[in-house]
């Protein structure tokens, strides 16, 4: 609601030099854009080390031009050795997970959309939001540091299960400075999450402008403060996780290492923690982690498909509870990771049926955009396609999850590449899908300029096959015992399965030279694309009621908007033709939900 | 530019269509799938799996198509047409899916449930055979216990590899283990229940023998026991699934599964070279 002391909160003058302008700014549009910019510099590495993987993986001896100015150990005559495969692999989640999916959807658009989607100068605590993107920057640095110190970064998987991570030097290359600084690194992210959640969730619960209920809010606002709820409560138990690791490298303690393990003949120096300690503290973070990646992708979809549907969704209020339910089921399913660790099997069942009952929320998300589909106008266009895209990618990699959550299926499927499968489109495809409808959508925004159509179709069209052809294939090696995490295949068993590894590869290879044409479209466009129009999608959100294009820093001139309509106005008569923009006085007979 | 969008939709529904019905072909025919079943607690895993696929692949099915279907029908379409609502609205589509969805992922935890507490909540019979397995940096190796039917105990100091003295145990003072028998392969006489009992030397590892629809994580300080029946002669590979170092895609042992006579035999033998 209104509140003339938050107001004043978030008011701080225009800065003047380049460095307040560009770098250390308080600015929420400016920290959005650094932490795409970020996440852009992030996913183009992650990518680059999966085509390294897929390489090794297809043809293990081949040479990879270039690979030993990496590592010189690594990669001597440019072929990779066993663990080299790990240590990249292990990067390649970590980045992905943490400096993408995580980053990109949530803190970028986030950060830039939802003060203004809430009719707010800024966010309340400007500094502790720049804070939050030098910090989440800092972590980056400390986290690619390990490519370059000692023996390279920790091999042991973005999951770092003790006690490998936490045993020392003597458990294989990375696994002293390299676990150090990749726990360092988690636990400084988690940091620059707490703040930015604690600003998202403050921006909307007292930062709203005139008029602007919970249930005005667009669907993205929803999604970005489900997002920080869960942010402020699974990094708070990710963080001090990471500084209990960190403690056992250089304080002697032993929180995730039991008695009497034996390394090279050497009894270790460590006694009575618990193996299965760091499992349940990283999956309690861990799975809501994966609807950190997700759900903002579907408050982007929801949007967007809303937009180039010209009608809202059959229902707001469904769509926002289903996301809330995915919220507070993912703490109650962590357990499935972990049905075969050896925990008790009776913990097996009782995380097997909450994993079963998240099925429900989900299918509803589904139901509700295909419902909505339904008797539409749909516009076709990259943001709308890249839409649809997500919401194919999220069927197929939300039915294996019915396989993932039964324990009794598991004993056949856990740690094959039938996870990486599930979780890879579910997750990681779906997300990405979710931050290029959200880009094609919101560059106009951002930048002033249109992205260039044509690029993006092309764009669209090499990225949803190749997906496909990626993934897909996945969950057939996973059927046939393919286990995961393995820099060679030289059980006799896995043999027939090798001309897939090559046929996935090479989709991988291609799918993400297509990428180049995004990068090309996203740089070209930035400076000569079409001028965009201030509302060139005819949409009703305040993002697209802003004075000047971009929006100027106080992000509506000196105003307040005041809101007089429910977010998604569509497919009715009013003067600006079929849509009435939330700020707009107009009469209208509204489209109230048909619950 | 509405008849560009409207084509290209179409297109988009075709695609989605073949990705579909691909995507499940292998699966129909099984091109790539479990080995077959060897155990006698394999059967409901099977049956579960099966029954999981052809639910799972109803609902993959279903919504691939409806998407296509709707994507075809309503991209583009006249600037005069009306906007219309889905017969039953969103209240229909939520019933639908805690109907639909709901009971059928609740009866598929259901009889999940009763294979998963058939494996798990049942101890192993009194006469079942034990056999120790420890994991370690990249290998495994088996335990059996000997004419006295103990293991001695494991002296983690004595561990040696240079002595292959690969459990550390003490022979000399343990009467225990004294007739312990260490090997490098694990066999088991076939229709003879094995009570496998799992301890880790080192890091984190996994006991995965596809066949057998076994697989369970080695904990590091906490002893774990499965039990099992092989009920087929043969040799199987044993893999490592938990991530324990550089060498994990390597490690491996076999296990042989043997008439009750051809282990007699094996097991003397091995025992002869301790």
């Amino acid at each position: 609601m209104h509140d003339m002391s938050a107001q004043a909160v978030q008011h701080h003058a225009p800065p003047t030099s380049f460095i307040g302008k560009h770098v250390f700014s308080l600015d929420h549009k400016v920290i959005g854009k650094q932490y795409y910019a970020l996440a852009l510099v992030a996913v183009v590495i992650g990518m680059v080390l999966s085509w390294l993987m897929r390489i090794h993986l297809a043809w293990p001896s081949a040479k990879i031009p270039l690979l030993h100015y990496l590592s010189a150990n690594g990669a001597a005559g440019n072929v990779m050795t066993p663990e080299y495969y790990l240590q990249l692999m292990t990067m390649h989640g970590t980045i992905m997970v943490f400096f993408v999916l995580t980053t990109a959807p949530f803190a970028a658009f986030g950060n830039y959309f939802l003060p203004i989607q809430v009719g707010a100068e800024d966010m309340p605590f400007p500094h502790f939001n720049m804070m939050s993107f030098w910090v989440t920057f800092v972590s980056f640095l400390v986290m690619i540091a390990s490519f370059f110190v000692g023996d390279g970064p920790t091999l042991g998987g973005w999951t770092q299960y003790a006690p490998l991570s936490a045993i020392g030097p003597a458990s294989g290359p990375g696994q002293g400075m390299g676990v150090v600084l990749w726990a360092s690194s988690i636990a400084i992210f988690c940091v620059g999450q707490l703040l930015g959640s604690l600003n998202f969730i403050t921006t909307t619960l007292d930062m709203r402008t005139r008029g602007m209920s919970l249930w005005r809010l667009p669907l993205t606002a929803w999604a970005w403060f489900i997002t920080s709820v869960m942010g402020l409560t699974a990094f708070a138990v990710l963080m001090p996780a990471c500084i209990l690791l960190i403690l056992d490298h250089v304080a002697g303690t032993s929180f995730f290492v039991a008695s009497n393990l034996v390394i090279s003949d050497q009894v270790q120096p460590h006694s009575g923690g618990s193996t299965l300690l760091w499992q349940h503290l990283f999956w309690f973070f861990g799975h809501p982690e994966v609807y950190i990646a997700i759900v903002p992708g579907m408050g982007i979809v929801s949007h967007v498909l809303i937009t180039n549907m010209r009608r809202p969704l059959l229902s707001h209020r469904v769509m926002v509870y289903s996301m809330g339910a995915l919220a507070v089921l993912s703490y109650m399913v962590y357990g499935h990771h972990m049905f075969v660790s050896g925990m008790n099997p009776f913990s097996s069942l009782a995380f097997s049926f909450p994993t079963l009952i998240i099925t429900i929320p989900s299918t509803i998300v589904v139901l509700i955009w295909l419902g909505s589909l339904y008797g539409s106008k749909l516009r076709i266009n990259s943001a709308s396609l890249f839409s649809l895209g997500f919401i194919s990618m999220f069927i197929s990699g939300g039915v294996s999850g019915f396989f993932l959550a039964q324990p009794s299926i598991d004993i056949m499927l856990h740690a094959t590449y039938f996870v990486v499968g599930h979780f890879h489109l579910v997750m990681a495809v779906a997300a990405i899908f979710g931050i290029f409808a959200g880009t094609y959508f919101w560059f106009p925004k951002m930048t002033g300029r249109m992205m260039n159509e044509t690029l993006g179709k092309i764009h669209f069209w090499l990225s949803f096959v190749g997906a496909y052809c990626i993934f897909m294939p996945f969950h057939y090696l996973g059927l046939a015992g393919n286990v995961r995490r393995y820099q060679a295949f030289v059980d006799d068993y896995l043999q027939p399965l090798l001309p897939v590894h090559k046929f996935i590869t090479v989709a991988a290879l291609v799918t993400g030279a297509a990428q180049l044409v995004f990068l090309y479209n996203l740089v070209y466009s930035r400076f000569r694309g079409e001028r965009a129009a201030d509302n060139p999608w005819q949409a009703t959100s305040l993002e697209w009621s802003t004075p000047t294009t971009p929006p100027p820093f106080d992000n509506f001139g000196g105003q307040h908007p005041v809101v007089y309509h429910d977010p998604y106005q569509f497919g009715i008569e009013a003067s600006s033709g079929d849509y009435v923009m939330q700020n707009s006085p107009e009469e209208i007979h509204t489209v109230r939900d048909e619950e | 530019m509405a008849a560009k969008g409207r084509t290209m939709g179409r297109i988009f529904a075709v695609t989605i269509l073949v990705i579909a019905i691909g995507s499940a072909i292998p699966i129909l025919r099984h091109t790539w799938w479990m080995p077959q079943d060897i155990s006698t607690h394999g059967a409901p895993i099977d049956e579960q799996m099966s029954e999981t696929m052809a639910e799972a692949g109803i609902c993959f099915l279903a919504s691939q198509i409806l998407l296509a279907a709707f994507i075809w029908k309503f991209s583009n379409p006249k600037p005069d047409s009306k906007i219309k609502t889905f017969p039953g609205g969103a209240s229909g589509l939520v019933i639908a899916a805690f109907l639909l969805v709901g009971t059928e992922v609740l009866a598929l935890g259901a009889f999940g449930a009763k294979a998963w507490a058939k494996i798990y909540f049942t101890p192993a019979a009194a006469n079942a055979l034990p056999v120790q397995a420890q994991a370690g940096q990249f290998a495994f190796y088996f335990r059996y216990p000997g004419p006295d039917g103990k293991f001695g105990p494991i002296h983690p100091d004595m561990v040696s590899e240079a002595n292959q003295n690969f459990y550390g145990i003490d022979i000399n003072n343990d009467q225990d283990a004294k007739d312990d028998i260490v090997t490098a392969e694990m066999a088991i006489p076939v229709n003879r229940e094995v009570n496998l009992l799992m301890h880790s030397k080192d890091v984190g590892h996994s006991f995965f023998v596809p066949e057998l629809r076994v697989q369970q994580d080695f904990v590091p300080g906490l002893d774990v026991a499965i039990h099992f029946t092989a009920t087929k002669i043969g040799r199987y590979e044993i893999v490592c699934t938990q991530l324990c170092g550089l060498g994990h895609y390597n490690m491996k042992a076999y296990l042989s599964v043997m008439s009750q006579q051809d282990y007699d035999d094996w097991l003397k033998k091995e025992a002869a070279l301790q």
